[in-house]
């Protein structure tokens, strides 16, 4: 009896595949109360579930670092490799090979991503692999206890570390130059909009680079610090109001004409870009650049959907694959036939 | 063709004894500029006669200028090692002309361009100037190939004054140039005219000649490199990653070439591969790693120093059970060392790759036929085994032409291990990834994409239990940990073992593994007759399997050969069975050439003092 009144109850907080939130959670957190790792990975599991995806048909990706240990904390049914510092791309890049169906959401960080992982990075966006990639961006390394990140600004003070000396790396600049096909900011301090963004992501055909300043409660949340929670508050600056409409689903918002662009991704879902005081066309690159330029000079986190483009062929797209997953082929296909073998050993001399 | 060879002509002078089809030919060339071309030609040639050979490249790390060398040894009784002795010369290049003609044994032959005016000087060899700007002037090859053309001179001056027969001449370049007329004329011609003018103006004056036999009908012509190639699309490789390096780069180029060829769905034509040039060699094993993690037969190819980089994730693939097969084609190091020479210096280094315990599974082909065997094995035995497998060749055996026996469709099926799919998790009472249900130490492993909700798990570098669940816990760690050497006996059992050949009455025993075969092979030969006899055996791979104990326990004294300056096979052998340590002897050698059995013989003369 009693398993039966909790189904009953539990059916009214299922999506449309049957399951409940609780089927997309993760272990407990073993990071700090206040992380804005946490905000972001509870962020993952409603985006997902308000999707309906099964957890069975996502593979989570991580490299080393505190960011890297979050997707423990989400999607437990779904598989996952934690990987090595900063080759987390990598291995994505051929796991994603094994079954074209699968949707594969990679968690780095700021040390991860713009200092030992850098060129993985750049050459993970060039290929276009089809791949949620979220930085969590604090501007500081956690697990070693606080040292400065390559995205930390020039000037920033650190307990037992001293000031910074050097300029900073632009994750979202990075992708945009780098030819990713799908950048976005957002801040762990405004959770709607990342899950709307995470929500448009999970839907984009290529590389979704997710530049998310994610505040270190820890090390690096003084209210100058430009990766803190009072800053970020204070300096947000929203390039539109951003929502998400999943296939099928009507657009229900009223909006006057050149009030809002959007944007429709490969399934047939939108992303609908509401203007907010300046008009801004994520799909124009060299404007994209100016706006980045502009926004970093006057100190504005400008957050929103960044670039777009939905047209450029996954490297997926490349490979001329079959339509059952690789990792499921018969044996059969796999190795030539016998006669093969004969024409082999003509074509030697 | 018209038969420019006159037999009569080549008949050396009466007090002369002919030397038949045992012999060296080197030829001195400036890189860059076509002689690999003449050189296999020549080697294709005296295959194709039915004459044992293997043709050896000593090239420079340069793309054009440096001086280059090819030596083919021709051996009507089979021996192909490389010899430091050289009987025909051809010295094309200027800059290296002296030293060609220091290095012509005592009553050879040297062949060179008459418009390199140096003096000749040695009274014992038979100099054979040849008039190659002339012959080149007046053939038809378009000003542009003139340069390339021009080693087309020696072929066929050499040609005639060995008797090398032009026929086969002629397949061996339909062979190189895929059938293209232009090309294949074009050399011929050249070819074909400098035999003439030899046959009309050279007085044969040597004694060494070539006669045709029937010693390779049986035979192919093929390198270690494309015979491992070729291994792995028959082992079912699905995906290449891998980023260019010498010697290792033809091994993944070869794949590209025939994968298209051999693995596409016959039904749908769509591929059931995929190859990605990776931007350096950490992105090439991580790439195969996460493949082969999600169930693809995943490997990679480099050398000694990508393979330096390859070490972290190699670690990872041990500690998180991820099959794939990394090939170490070895060249010489320390650092970037001598990227264009040849090596066993990398054996230690792998056994142990990776930070923290680790015992990896290596193997290690003889010969082409072997490239192309563990080229499907490794595949098998790495998903068997959940492990990565490592394929230790070298630059020798990986970029050398080698005499073959025809590749064989692999006698077994695929091997594909333990994996369970939707279904089977069901059957199994309790699954954890890391639970060793069997007690062979090789747990139970699911594929992304497998839709059981209770078929995941997060696979990681981190301390984790049976469930694969993070952990720091000591008895855990320890648990995993001895499993893992479990596992790695199990492997034992599994592995190629050893190849043996015995001699009656052998005082001695000989270990070595690789490409130092055909040297040690001959050695073996030469002191037999000598009265020495010897019993040999060449590891295949490691962890030792028993046959090696039992090897090293029937011999009082074992000589351990290989191709690096610390012994490193020796190394591994006394760490192992340390109770019979005294018993090896180290010889072990390394300056960037393959092995000659003449240092094999001499080595082991000095401790035996016959």
């Amino acid at each position: 009896m009693a398993d039966q009144t909790t189904t009953a109850r539990s059916r009214l907080n299922v999506n449309l595949i049957g399951l409940e939130k609780s089927d997309y959670r993760g272990q407990p957190s073993t990071l700090c109360q206040g992380c804005g790792h946490n905000s972001i990975s509870s962020q993952i599991i409603a985006a997902c579930y308000e999707l309906s995806i099964a957890p069975e048909k996502i593979i989570k990706f991580s490299g080393i670092g505190c960011s890297s240990k979050s997707p423990t904390y989400f999607l437990n049914r779904s598989f996952g490799f934690n990987g090595l510092h900063g080759r987390m791309p990598s291995l994505a890049t051929g796991a994603m090979f094994a079954d074209r169906s699968m949707i594969g959401i990679a968690v780095s960080g700021d040390g991860d991503t713009a200092s030992i992982g850098m060129g993985q990075f750049k050459h993970v966006m060039r290929r276009n692999l089809s791949l949620v990639y979220i930085v969590e961006n604090n501007g500081v390394y956690g697990l070693t206890k606080g040292q400065f990140s390559a995205t930390a600004e020039p000037g920033l003070t650190l307990k037992g570390h001293g000031r910074n000396p050097y300029m900073p790396i632009d994750i979202a600049w990075e992708a945009v130059v780098g030819n990713a096909t799908f950048v976005a900011r957002s801040f762990a301090g405004d959770p709607k909009q990342v899950k709307e963004l995470i929500k448009a992501a999970l839907s984009h055909r290529g590389i979704a680079v997710l530049d998310i300043i994610s505040p270190c409660v820890t090390f690096n949340n003084r209210d100058d610090s430009m990766h803190s929670y009072a800053w970020g508050k204070d300096h947000e600056a929203p390039l539109h109001e951003l929502s998400y409409v999943p296939p099928r689903e009507d657009i229900m918002i009223d909006y006057e004409s050149g009030e809002i662009i959007e944007v429709t991704l490969h399934d047939g879902s939108n992303i609908i870009l509401k203007k907010l005081e300046q008009d801004y066309d994520p799909t124009d690159r060299s404007k994209v650049l100016c706006m980045l330029e502009e926004a970093n000079a006057k100190n504005w986190l400008v957050t929103g959907l960044i670039y777009i483009n939905t047209t450029h062929p996954t490297l997926l797209d490349l490979y001329e694959l079959p339509d059952t997953p690789l990792n499921r082929l018969p044996k059969n296909l796999l190795r030539p036939s016998k006669e093969s073998i004969k024409n082999v050993n003509d074509m030697m001399f | 063709m018209s038969a420019v060879q006159s037999i009569e002509h080549l008949k050396p002078s009466e007090e002369l004894e002919p030397k038949v089809n045992d012999f060296s030919i080197t030829v001195g060339t400036v890189n860059g500029s076509g002689s690999q071309t003449s050189n296999l030609t020549i080697l294709r040639a005296l295959f194709k006669m039915g004459i044992p050979i293997s043709g050896k490249n000593l090239f420079p790390s340069n793309i054009q200028g440096l001086p280059t060398w090819y030596t083919i040894r021709v051996s009507k009784d089979g021996f192909l090692a490389r010899r430091d002795e050289h009987e025909i010369v051809v010295a094309m290049n200027p800059n290296t002309f002296s030293e060609d003609l220091a290095e012509v044994l005592p009553g050879g032959a040297f062949f060179y361009p008459d418009d390199i005016k140096l003096e000749i000087g040695r009274e014992d060899v038979v100099a054979y100037p040849m008039p190659v700007k002339q012959l080149v002037n007046e053939s038809e090859a378009p000003t542009s190939l003139r340069n390339y053309v021009s080693n087309m001179v020696y072929v066929g001056v050499v040609a005639q004054m060995l008797g090398i027969d032009l026929e086969k001449i002629f397949q061996a370049l339909e062979f190189h140039f895929k059938g293209k007329q232009r090309p294949i004329q074009l050399n011929y011609d050249i070819i074909e005219k400098a035999a003439s003018w030899a046959a009309e103006n050279l007085e044969k004056r040597d004694p060494y000649l070539i006669e045709p036999m029937d010693k390779t009908h049986d035979y192919i012509l093929t390198d270690g490199n494309t015979a491992a190639a070729l291994g792995a699309i028959y082992g079912g490789v699905q995906f290449v990653s891998w980023y260019p390096i010498t010697p290792a780069s033809s091994l993944s180029e070869s794949l590209d070439e025939y994968l298209p060829m051999l693995r596409k769905d016959p039904e749908t034509g769509k591929n059931t591969f995929a190859v990605v040039q990776a931007e350096d060699e950490l992105a090439a094993i991580g790439m195969a790693i996460g493949a082969g993690w999600a169930g693809l037969r995943a490997m990679t190819s480099t050398s000694g120093p990508g393979f330096s980089l390859m070490t972290e994730y190699a670690g990872l693939a041990y500690y998180s059970e991820v099959p794939i097969v990394v090939w170490n084609v070895q060249r010489v190091g320390p650092s970037t060392g001598l990227p264009t020479r040849t090596s066993q210096g990398d054996l230690t280094m792998t056994y142990f790759l990776g930070h923290g315990d680790t015992q990896q599974i290596i193997l290690f082909p003889g010969s082409a036929n072997e490239c192309y065997e563990f080229g499907w094995r490794a595949f098998d035995l790495a998903e068997q085994l959940q492990a990565p497998v490592f394929v230790l060749s070298d630059l020798d055996l990986g970029m050398n032409q080698w005499m073959a026996t025809p590749f064989e469709y692999p006698q077994s099926p695929l091997e594909r291990g333990k994996v369970l799919w939707e279904n089977d998790i069901e059957k199994m009472p309790d699954w954890g990834r890391y639970l060793d249900v069997d007690g062979d130490g090789i747990p139970y492993r699911t594929l992304p994409g497998n839709q059981n909700p209770s078929s995941a798990y997060f696979a990681r570098g981190t301390g984790h239990d049976e469930y694969a669940q993070y952990t720091e816990n000591p008895e855990d760690y320890e648990r995993i940990m001895d499993r893992l050497s479990k596992k790695y006996e199990t492997a034992r059992s599994m592995v190629p073992k050893p190849i043996v050949k015995t001699q009656a009455g052998a005082e001695i025993g000989i270990i070595a593994f690789g490409s130092t075969e055909p040297a040690i092979e001959e050695a073996r030969n030469h002191l037999a007759k000598e009265g020495l006899k010897s019993d040999y055996l060449r590891v295949r791979a490691i962890p030792f399997t028993t046959e090696v104990t039992e090897f090293i326990k029937e011999h009082d004294r074992l000589y351990v050969i290989e191709l690096n300056r610390d012994g490193q096979l020796s190394q591994l052998l006394r760490m192992r069975y340390p109770d019979h340590s005294t018993k090896l002897t180290s010889m072990a050698h390394l300056d960037g050439l393959p092995l000659t059995a003449s240092w094999v013989e001499e080595s082991i003369k000095t401790k035996e003092v016959l």
